[in-house]
Order: structure tokens, then sequence, then C-alpha cells
């Protein structure tokens, strides 16, 4: 069994997503719930932590691109950040790069919100 | 292996691999699917990088079959077979599901994709991205989904 994990924290005026493990069509609707559950709450400054994702699949992506409209519309934004070589490069061949803000860590990419 | 000189030299892996699962049509099934394939495509000689480019696509060959094939049927079957020979490592992923005609799901551009909200046919244009070969067809009742990937000469043993 690949684990897949999704811990929230607030930092500032944005929340803190840390996803760790494998993210999969079996996994991705946990991730789904947990975003479902930051909209119904109004919080809409998102960073997500990459560092401990070991894996993700085109199911996996389709969560990120179901919520972004969402998040923008109410001026805020996903920013993603500190992944894995191998994930970047799953987001990358999909063009996520021209969609998305992808930074090297998780404060550089706190910093954009808490400086709005 | 040793040139006329008496050089070692390095040559590439070329073990015949023969091997076939049967697993559930439930997504919880995926991650035995990966483990299944890593291993065999380490032990045919590919670096980590190719490993997980060919365990991803297989994975969305089976994530759509899990979908699209069974539409979330929990109860059936679908198969995953390995034949590496040479410098080929063939993955077979057959299901006796609705049929799959991918010439009817178009190249999403992603731009599109992301304004629609939706994440359909990612799976296949991820599956040509990283395979050489994506084959469909129609075999009896069931459907296959042929997948190729070559060692490359660059590669170590």
């Amino acid at each position: 069994m690949n684990e897949f994990k999704v811990l929230t924290r607030e930092s500032g005026n944005a929340v803190v997503m840390e996803l760790q493990g494998f993210l999969d069509a079996h996994t991705a609707p946990d991730l789904e719930k947990t975003f479902s559950e930051l909209m119904s709450k109004g919080k809409y400054n998102i960073v997500v932590n990459f560092n401990a994702l070991n894996y993700i699949s085109s199911a996996g992506l389709g969560v990120f691109m179901a919520y972004i409209d969402e998040v923008r519309n109410n001026n805020g934004d996903i920013k993603l950040a500190s992944m894995q070589q191998k994930v970047f490069n799953v987001f990358d061949l999909l063009g996520f790069p021209y969609l998305y803000e992808i930074y090297k860590d998780q404060d550089e990419a706190l910093k954009k919100f808490n400086s709005r | 292996m040793f040139d006329l000189k008496g050089n070692e030299r390095i040559v590439k892996r070329s073990e015949k691999i023969e091997d076939k699962r049967v697993f559930k049509s439930t997504t919880d099934a995926l991650a035995d699917v990966r483990e299944f394939v890593n291993e065999l495509a380490l032990r045919f000689g590919f670096g980590d990088k190719e490993v997980s480019e060919i365990t991803l696509a297989v994975d969305e060959a089976c994530t759509n079959v899990i979908k699209h094939a069974y539409k979330g049927r929990p109860d059936a079957e679908f198969e995953v077979k390995i034949l590496a020979t040479g410098t080929a490592f063939q993955i077979v992923v057959r299901d006796w599901g609705a049929s799959f005609r991918p010439e009817e799901v178009p190249l999403p551009n992603i731009r599109d994709k992301y304004r629609k909200h939706k994440a359909g046919g990612l799976g296949i244009f991820l599956m040509k991205k990283l395979m050489d070969t994506v084959e469909y067809k129609g075999r009896d009742a069931s459907n296959e989904v042929r997948l190729v990937r070559y060692l490359k000469n660059e590669q170590k043993s």
C-alpha cells in the first residue's frame, strides 16, 4: 500500500498544505476533500509543499486544476513549492509552469502572499 | 563482456523478462501495479528516471481501465503483462470492459483544460510523452493498450 497524507496549517494570511507519500487516482479524493474544506472556510491563499510527496499521476494533477479558478476568482492563489525533481517533471510535461507559480521553497511562496 | 583487446565493455542488459499479473478493478490496485512494473523495469536495466516514467505511464493506462472501461465497477479484473526482450520493454494492459477509442480523445491543450476544469485526457497525453509506443486495440471481447519503451544506448546496464 502506498500511503498519502495531507497536513494543513495556517501561516500568516495563508494556509500551507503539506503533501506526503503517493498521490494517484486512489488518493486524489483525499486531496479534493482538503481543498473543498478550505474553500468552504474561505481560505484562498494556499501554498502546497511537495517536499514529502514521492509520486503524482494525472489524477493528482487534476485536483489542482479543479480548484484554481475558484481560488483565483476569490483573489487567492495556489502556489506550489519544494517539488522533488521527478514530481516536477510530471508538472512540467503537462505545462503547469505556465499556469502556476512554482517555488524552490515554501517560505519564498509564503512571502508572496504576506507581501500583499 | 570483453572486446578483442580484452577491455571490459559495458553491454546492455538483455535478459528476457516475461511476467503477468491480474488485478482487481479498484484504485487501490494501482500501488501494486506500480510495484510490479517498477521492479521489472529496474531489473531490465532502466535508470531511476526511466523507471519512474514507465511506471507512471502504466499507472495512467490502468487508471483509465478502472475509471472508464469499468466505470468504477470494483468487481472486475484487468491484466498487466510484461514482455521485455532485446532493448524493448513492453507492457500490455488488458481489460474486458467498455471499449475505448483513443482517437476520440483529443490531445489536451493544457490551457483549455485549465479553463474547463477538466483533467480527462491528461493520462493519455502523459503516456504518449513518456513511452516510445502507445497502441490501442480491441481483441475478442477485450481491449488492450500496448506500451513500449526502449533501452537507449547512453544508459548504462
